[in-house]
């Protein structure tokens, strides 16, 4: 078992696998429909010029989130 | 048939008995315009913008004898109403029935795609799926098995360029197929495990009997899972109780079941993916990588930005200026030959007046300060737009946005306002948060639009930078443009701030933008469509409202009320008041005269200095800035009318749609005073400033 983190933790250029979802409603149905379950692969690619949001590659696709959201999801680092 | 009939009275068309109804549903970025374009061609009708999906297209094609309706619905991920344009794809997918339902999807990135496919499938039989963009895919070496993709999911699957029009008669036959029937589908069912499967099982009866088998059951019954109880508490409470019971066994509350389903329909797609996609490269997405690594980077993500705006401008106000002249010297020459033909004929002077001085003039101006710069600055936009860089826009600045306590789609719908604010308006739907989608409404015409671009470009070419000459003129100019957009942005982001700390509180929604791969642009198509689509349509529409403008502003310059034509009068009450703002009276007089459309406020503006006072031959913009000095004009009038341009009231298109997007008056109203407040504040800030420190 690697180590838990929240998404907005994960450094770019690592990947790491989604264990949990914390957030409700409207926000965690938006994770769900981009593919976010339990097991997804994430991988941070790329702060943007401020620091947040960060570009993450989701099932083939590249999708920002912002910090607020990605500490809604529980990773583990790979 | 329903599908007909939603059709009517959703887009008030008219169909014929013949015509079939055909839906077009996908994933946003997957080339799902271009195939409805591909399709449609000429033949299709919008409610605003043209080629943009912000609201729903429909177009018509004939296909062996069979005439189709296509409507474009708008792009989502899935079907399960989390915003309108979600809503709006489901209802006409379920209750619409169209006869068949082409899913488009991004041959790069299926897994994701197929999400909404799968769940397009749970509605409706009728399904066929294109897999476009795969030139892209064969770039990236990765390989779609459309057969084996075809096989699993039980439908038609046809592989597209819709770009270079590859596969398009394939689509057509597959659609003319199912629509005739001659073609059965035999869709996937996503087994949703045990405990769900028991639960649809022993509702769907009911359904069935509520519905009258207007939509499909399977899926109505999920629905009813899902969280919309109301209508199944009502109607069948003894099944639903039963369901609950069987629901608290196995330990599935509402949340719980709800990322069972969706868990089940991904984890579906994952591994339909895998058994037909073979990707021979690794990292095949390296290259996009090493862009964004610049184009986002914090060093390099704002200054290249801004760097590229800029030289947009540059090539802009570069370029436009010898077509400009060469337009004005033919425009004016033939002005002159129609002055000769009116003495010629010995037609009174009035009408000489009426037609030749005042409506010829004015679209000479028209013509000749706006058709350049728009036809070389929409298609340079449009190649921005479709090299996939815009939502990096939005990525950098976000944060802007999220510290203005409002939406990072926002950048998209500011980007959007640089065509036209109206159609920027239009595409705040894209927010679903009622409270961040008015800020963006409100804030979008801080950005000039196209109508305003040639006010502010021509006056900064010909007063600001006219002292200079040659290429320093030019690079000044495009310098004080890009300085005038950056202080529009900082305007909306304050602006967004203030009314989120006081009319409009909130926190900032949730937010996900996704990143499309960056894309080899078409050229000649965005030649076309840039063209076509914006520069004519503005211009034309520019011309409509110019023509009558130009016919009454020389009417009003040329009837008098004792010593004084009434423009005069008219100008002399806003005088004392425009002058607090470092203007003068009858560039406010034009501002209100130009409430129909920004494009011919300058115009306006000559033809009332002109009819006021001495005739000269306006045929070079130095000419035009000997006119304004000679009416008093200062670097001050040109900066303070500069800032008006670009913050006052919305035009008349622009707030109609306001009104139409937000159903208020009251919001209408507001942004009215908003934008106005605005520019009358900054006005008078400048001027009194200027006039205080004696720098006038």
């Amino acid at each position: 078992m690697g180590r838990m983190i929240p998404l907005h933790r994960l450094s770019p250029g690592t990947c790491a696998k989604v264990r949990q979802l914390t957030a409700k409603g409207n926000t965690r149905r938006r994770m769900l429909d981009l593919g976010l379950i339990c097991g997804t692969r994430v991988e941070a690619l790329q702060k943007s010029p401020s620091g947040d949001p960060v570009a993450y590659e989701i099932r083939g696709a590249v999708i920002a989130l912002r910090s607020e959201e990605a500490s809604q999801i529980l990773v583990e680092v790979l | 048939m329903p599908g007909e009939r939603m059709a009517r009275e959703t887009y008030r068309i008219d169909l014929h008995e013949e015509d079939l109804v055909i839906a077009l549903a996908g994933n946003p970025n997957t080339g799902k315009s271009t195939v409805f374009n591909a399709l449609t061609g000429l033949n299709q009708h919008t409610g605003n913008w043209p080629g943009k999906t912000v609201t729903n297209a429909h177009g018509k094609f004939i296909h062996r004898h069979l005439s189709f309706i296509l409507f474009d619905l708008p792009g989502t991920y899935s079907l399960f109403a989390n915003s309108v344009d979600e809503e709006v794809a489901r209802d006409f997918i379920c209750s619409g029935k169209p006869k068949v339902t082409i899913v488009v999807t991004d041959a790069t990135c299926l897994e994701r795609n197929l999400n909404l496919v799968l769940q397009v499938m749970e509605i409706t039989e009728h399904v066929v799926l294109c897999v476009n963009l795969l030139d892209e895919a064969k770039r990236k070496k990765i390989q779609v098995d459309l057969t084996a993709l075809s096989k699993i999911l039980g439908i038609p699957v046809i592989g597209t360029n819709a770009r270079d029009g590859f596969g398009l008669e394939a689509l057509k036959d597959a659609v003319y197929q199912l629509a005739t029937g001659t073609l059965q589908t035999k869709p996937l069912r996503i087994s949703y495990g045990e405990v769900v499967e028991k639960c649809i099982k022993l509702l769907e009866p009911g359904i069935q009997g509520m519905i009258n088998d207007q939509i499909n059951s399977r899926w109505a019954a999920l629905r009813l899972l899902d969280g919309d109880r109301d209508i199944g508490d009502r109607q069948i409470p003894d099944t639903i109780a039963a369901v609950d019971q069987l629901l608290l066994k196995a330990h599935l509350d509402q949340d719980t079941l709800r990322d069972h389903i969706v868990t089940c329909i991904v984890n579906q797609a994952e591994e339909i993916a895998q058994k037909v996609l073979s990707c021979k490269k690794q990292n095949y997405n390296v290259m996009d990588r090493r862009i964004d690594s610049v184009l986002t980077s914090k060093v390099w993500g704002i200054p290249v930005m801004i760097a590229l705006l800029g030289l947009v401008f540059w090539i802009t106000i570069k370029g436009a200026n010898y077509p400009s002249q060469a337009l004005a010297t033919g425009l004016f020459w033939l002005e002159e030959k129609l002055t000769q033909l009116f003495m010629f004929a010995g037609w009174p002077d009035w009408l000489h007046g009426v037609l030749v001085l005042g409506m010829y003039r004015t679209l000479a101006w028209v013509i000749s300060v706006m058709l350049p710069p728009m036809a070389i600055f929409f298609p340079l936009f449009t190649l921005l737009e479709d090299l996939g860089y815009l939502p990096r826009i939005a990525f950098n600045l976000d944060n802007f946005f999220k510290k203005a306590c409002a939406h990072g789609k926002q950048a998209l719908t500011m980007c959007m306002g640089f065509g036209c604010n109206a159609a920027g308006v239009i595409s705040c739907r894209i927010i679903d948060s009622p409270r961040e989608r008015l800020i963006a409404i409100i804030t979008n015409n801080f950005v000039p639009c196209n109508g305003r671009f040639p006010t502010l470009i021509a006056l900064t070419t010909i007063f600001i930078a006219g002292g200079m000459g040659g290429t320093g003129q030019s690079l000044v100019a495009s310098l004080i443009i890009l300085a005038t957009i950056v202080l529009g942005v900082v305007i909306t982001l304050t602006v967004s701030r203030i009314l989120s700390k006081t009319v409009l509180q909130g926190i900032p929604s949730s937010f996900s933008l996704e990143l499309p791969p960056y894309r080899k642009p078409q050229i000649g198509r965005i030649i076309v469509r840039s063209l076509y689509d914006r520069t004519l349509f503005v211009l034309a529409r520019a011309i409509i409202v110019a023509a009558p403008a130009g016919m009454i502003t020389w009417a009003f310059a040329n009837i008098y009320v004792g010593n004084l034509s009434v423009l005069q009068h008219g100008a002399n009450l806003l005088d004392p008041f425009a002058h607090l703002l470092g203007l003068d009276g009858f560039i406010l007089m034009a501002f209100i005269l130009g409430l129909p459309a920004n494009e011919i406020v300058l115009p306006i503006l000559i033809m009332s200095y002109m009819s006021a006072g001495q005739m000269i031959e306006l045929d070079s913009l130095q000419a035009l800035r000997n006119l304004f000095v000679a009416n008093g004009w200062t670097w001050l009038t040109a900066v303070c009318t500069m800032l008006f341009c670009l913050n006052h009231y919305p035009c008349g298109t622009t707030l109609l749609t306001i009104k139409k997007e937000t159903q208020s008056t009251k919001w209408t109203l507001i942004t009215f005073a908003v934008t106005t407040a605005v520019g009358i504040i900054l006005c008078f800030v400048v001027a009194q400033s200027a006039r205080l420190l004696g720098l006038v």
